[in-house]
């Protein structure tokens, strides 16, 4: 707790800031103050957690899981394809200059107001991340290991499966963990432009209303998914690498 | 006559044709021998190496290893790199296992053939340990343990304890000298410090030049057992000299 002392005592501090600032400009429908978001978050409970979590929360999940294994897939067959790597690894950087969200219309156009759609614009976000740095981590194996691999009689799957797998395991989850936050964007905007259900949905619907405790309700809610991610992806990233503990 | 396991016959290399390292050498190393390369750096010393571990392919000439001309090289020798390269997310008994596990013997059968040699090698309750936990004498034991395990009779040390403080070396020399004795291994050493070339070797080879054309060939005028204050008999000061000139014309001329 000493540890994080500093960064609870800022966020309350602006917190408190907020409170007042709010109560001074005494505009609630547009600028409610943090005790107004709780009271309407406690109100809204049973909506908010019952029927647009899960419908995000699918979202985020089929998203990430689709980009994992998508995304290591080509990672593995660019580290092991030259070819693979010339043909794929520009394509791969310069999707980014892509504005994904402003693509995202088009999805909802293709693919409906169902869940897939906005799984797409999650898939497309934090695919990246996920390539990239799994790429780049089985690319960072060292050479004299490599070599030392094949003065030992090692072969190239080898050298791939003990050697370059889990130098790449540190980068994977760095990846991952962007891609975690990233993938709560994805969803909400997602569900901003086109959805029947969902935290992102909800909120743009309050606004409509000038509900703004309403509006703020579901954020708060998306940040705390946002955070629980970030921090399981944290448990499994110790546990699978328990030799960083100890360094 | 001793057996000759290691040959260099008529070898010649180079670097992508360019810059010449070898210009028909011929290099015998014996049973049991314990050999020590010394020569100034860049002078060619971990190429020899790569040749002999297979890294590199001989442009001209053979590379002989226990009497035969293997195609591929790699799984012949013991190699012990200069760097540790012990892999960060292994435990000790996992990094020395690495060998073990590429011949396809299973994990069981490689801990009960590593837990006894720990022991031996001053690494008992170290077994869980990663390598970040020890000492840089410690990693080395591992890593030589490592290149024992290859089952290899040829042992190939580059540099092993240039990396670990004075006091630290002199240990590690004199283990080293111990486990040779005991394993029966023909060690292939190099070094740049003169007397630990002297204090360790059966014969020493000095590298001057690029291209190498011959080694120039010492044998180290000292029986065995040896111990440190051996280095301090006016023949073996000759030689030092004798050796430092040489290596310091070496590095003058360049």
């Amino acid at each position: 707790m000493k540890k994080y002392g500093p960064a609870v005592l800022i966020v309350i501090f602006l917190f408190g800031l907020w409170e007042l600032a709010s109560r001074f400009v005494n505009l609630s429908f547009i600028f409610p103050p943090p005790s107004g978001v709780a009271i309407r978050f406690w109100e809204l409970r049973e909506t908010l957690l019952f029927d647009h979590l899960p419908s995000t929360l699918a979202i985020i999940l089929i998203g990430l899981a689709i980009s994992i294994v998508l995304g290591v897939a080509l990672a593995v067959w660019m580290a092991v394809s030259e070819t693979a790597e010339r043909a794929f690894y520009p394509l791969v950087i310069s999707s980014q200059m892509i504005p994904t969200i402003a693509l995202a219309p088009i999805f909802i156009m293709f693919f409906g107001y169902g869940i897939w759609s906005k799984v797409v614009v999650t898939v497309l976000i934090t695919f990246f991340p996920i390539t990239v740095n799994t790429f780049d981590g089985l690319k960072s194996s060292s050479k004299e290991l490599r070599e030392l691999m094949l003065t030992m009689g090692g072969t190239k799957k080898d050298i791939f499966l003990k050697v370059q797998v889990p130098s790449a395991k540190p980068h994977f989850y760095s990846g991952l963990k962007v891609a975690v936050t990233l993938s709560v964007i994805g969803a909400a905007i997602g569900e901003w432009l086109g959805a029947q259900a969902g935290l992102g949905y909800f909120s743009r619907r309050m606004m409509t209303q000038f509900d703004g405790a309403a509006v703020f309700a579901p954020i708060v809610l998306l940040s705390a998914v946002g955070i629980v991610l970030f921090l399981l992806v944290k448990v499994l990233e110790k546990r699978s690498m328990k030799w960083r503990n100890k360094e | 006559m001793r057996k000759p396991v290691l040959e260099f016959q008529d070898v010649s290399f180079s670097y992508g044709g360019k810059k010449p390292i070898l210009d028909h050498l011929n290099v015998t190393v014996y049973e049991r021998e314990f050999v020590t390369i010394i020569g100034a750096s860049g002078s060619g010393k971990s190429t020899l190496f790569r040749l002999i571990t297979g890294l590199e392919t001989e442009e001209h000439g053979r590379i002989r290893i226990n009497s035969e001309q293997p195609k591929n090289r790699h799984g012949r020798t013991g190699y012990m790199p200069q760097q540790d390269l012990l892999m960060p997310w292994r435990t000790v008994l996992e990094n020395a296992a690495v060998p073990l596990e590429l011949a396809g013997v299973s994990k069981k059968e490689s801990s009960i053939r590593i837990l006894p040699l720990l022991n031996e090698f001053g690494l008992n309750g170290a077994e869980h340990k990663y390598p970040s936990e020890l000492s840089g004498g410690m990693k080395q034991r591992v890593s030589f343990l490592r290149s024992i395990l290859t089952g290899s009779n040829i042992l190939l040390l580059d540099e092993p304890f240039s990396a670990l403080d004075a006091i630290t070396r002199l240990s590690m020399q004199e283990w080293l000298l111990d486990q040779w004795e005991k394993r029966e291994k023909s060690i292939l050493f190099i070094t740049h410090d003169v007397n630990e070339a002297l204090f360790l070797s059966d014969r020493i080879f000095v590298f001057q030049d690029t291209p190498v054309r011959t080694l120039q060939e010492v044998v180290v005028p000292l029986g065995r057992p040896r111990s440190l204050r051996d280095l301090n008999d006016p023949a073996v000061m000759e030689l030092k000299d004798k050796l430092i000139d040489q290596l310091r014309g070496g590095v003058k001329r360049l």
